[in-house]
């Protein structure tokens, strides 16, 4: 009964006009439940990653977990067969999906450092052998804030300014594709624009601030775009939904970059406060005899 | 007597940490007061080219990187004990009239992206508009030279 809700939803879809063949009969869900399959795995990784680090006495700071439990939730309600479902015929959902999967679960996920966990995880060689990949020149490149916002931004335009949406709506395939897209982009440009981990090869501050004002530029560009009814033919969806849709784009992603922001910025502040307290413990024995009220 | 490096650089940048504060903040009153609630005049006007578009989003972008720039700038002066209130002040003036007076020149005349309103005479508009950041300017280089003489006269 349950697994026949969302094929009788698809039915009431189908009719409201895209045309898309909905896969239907048994096994048909399945697909559907893949992300969280994977998404069930990941967490169960990475719980076990961080217990093993506290057992070890190392050490696992408990709110990069908290962190993790949330995006895997941000994406778990995103990857729901149900939003799914409704994406494919309502715009409005599909862009509180991508809000979701490209920005929202990827700011707690950087904040959890999986990269860094793995990493300690791993036997000193191999992980060695990792940081050496991931500083060599081919995956400096892809870590650069430039390509993670080419990614990000050019992926975004091609789904929204060509037929891919349209395409998308009828090939589950290219839908997935486009939707780990979504988030891998957006989790890279995350990443490395907030410059959280350490064992990804920081960029200069300035080029991570440059990159944050013309991803965000680029973010309030085309859902402004989106709204004055650039979005490709095809897809069946009324105009005010699309207008929605922008706006949500529009304002959502504004506090989604503003959190990025935060987060840039706080990087800064710790990292100037640690120089600040080397100058004054590297100073401290002049001082306390110069200028002893200061 | 040479001054410790910190308060050495803290009139400067109580300074800037003002200017971007101010800056973000008039634009985010400009979008949230005008465009959103009055509805005098829309992020998007149709017969406004893209690349007028991509321009008025890196303005959008600057704001809200402006306004966290500058509380984080404002956080370490205030950590370091080097935050000038007078000349945080000063800037925080002279960045509301930059935005107002850019706003109401560049764009609304120069660039012609939208006007403050629609459908009425526009005139009296732009003269309130502009001659509120004249007074925001004006505030704002008033106190920026009472901070300089305070300053040269010592604490």
């Amino acid at each position: 009964m349950a697994a026949g809700q969302p094929e009788a939803a698809s039915g009431a879809l189908m009719h409201a006009g895209h045309g898309m063949g909905t896969p239907s009969g048994p096994g048909a869900d399945l697909p559907l439940l893949l992300p969280w399959g994977l998404l069930l795995a990941a967490a169960m990784l990475y719980g076990g990653l961080a217990t093993r680090q506290v057992r070890a006495g190392r050490g696992w700071p408990a709110a990069r977990s908290i962190w993790f439990a949330l995006g895997s939730l941000l994406l778990a309600v995103a990857f729901s067969p149900a939003l799914t479902e409704l994406a494919h015929a309502d715009v409005r959902a599909h862009m509180a999906q991508h809000l979701l999967t490209g920005m929202f679960a990827p700011l707690a996920l950087a904040l959890a450092w999986p990269l860094t966990l793995l990493l300690r995880n791993l036997p000193v060689q191999l992980a060695r052998r990792l940081m050496g990949w991931l500083h060599a020149p081919p995956l400096r490149l892809l870590t650069s804030p430039v390509t993670a916002l080419l990614l990000n931004v050019g992926g975004l335009s091609l789904l929204y300014l060509t037929p891919l949406y349209a395409l998308m709506l009828h090939r589950p395939l290219v839908h997935g594709l486009v939707q780990f897209h979504v988030f891998a982009a957006g989790l890279l440009y995350t990443v490395v624009v907030a410059g959280i981990e350490p064992v990804v090869a920081r960029a200069p501050f300035a080029l991570r601030v440059a990159v944050l004002l013309l991803g965000t530029a680029a973010h309030a560009t085309l859902a402004k775009l989106l709204y004055a009814g650039w979005w490709p033919h095809g897809t069946g969806n009324p105009p005010g939904q699309l207008q929605q849709a922008a706006k949500l784009m529009y304002s959502w992603g504004d506090l989604a970059e503003m959190l990025l922001a935060v987060l840039v910025f706080w990087g800064w502040y710790v990292r100037r406060g640690r120089a600040q307290a080397r100058a004054r413990g590297s100073a401290g024995q002049n001082r306390a005899v110069t200028s002893p009220g200061r | 007597m040479a001054q410790p490096a910190l308060t050495r650089t803290g009139p400067g940048r109580s300074l800037w940490s003002g200017v971007l504060l101010g800056i973000g903040f008039m634009a985010a009153v400009d979008e949230i007061v005008f465009h959103q609630i009055l509805a005098w005049h829309h992020f998007y006007d149709r017969s406004t080219p893209a690349v007028s578009l991509l321009s008025d989003g890196l303005l959008h972008a600057s704001e809200l990187v402006a306004l966290v720039a500058g509380m984080f700038m404002m956080a370490d002066l205030l950590r370091s004990r080097a935050f000038v209130p007078l000349f945080f002040w000063a800037g925080l003036f002279l960045g509301l009239a930059a935005f107002q007076l850019f706003d109401g020149v560049v764009d609304h005349k120069v660039l012609q992206l939208h006007q403050v309103r629609y459908g009425v005479p526009i005139l009296l508009y732009d003269l309130a508009w502009n001659l509120a950041g004249l007074a925001l300017l004006l505030i704002g280089a008033l106190l920026w030279r009472r901070a300089s003489r305070r300053r040269r006269a010592g604490p």
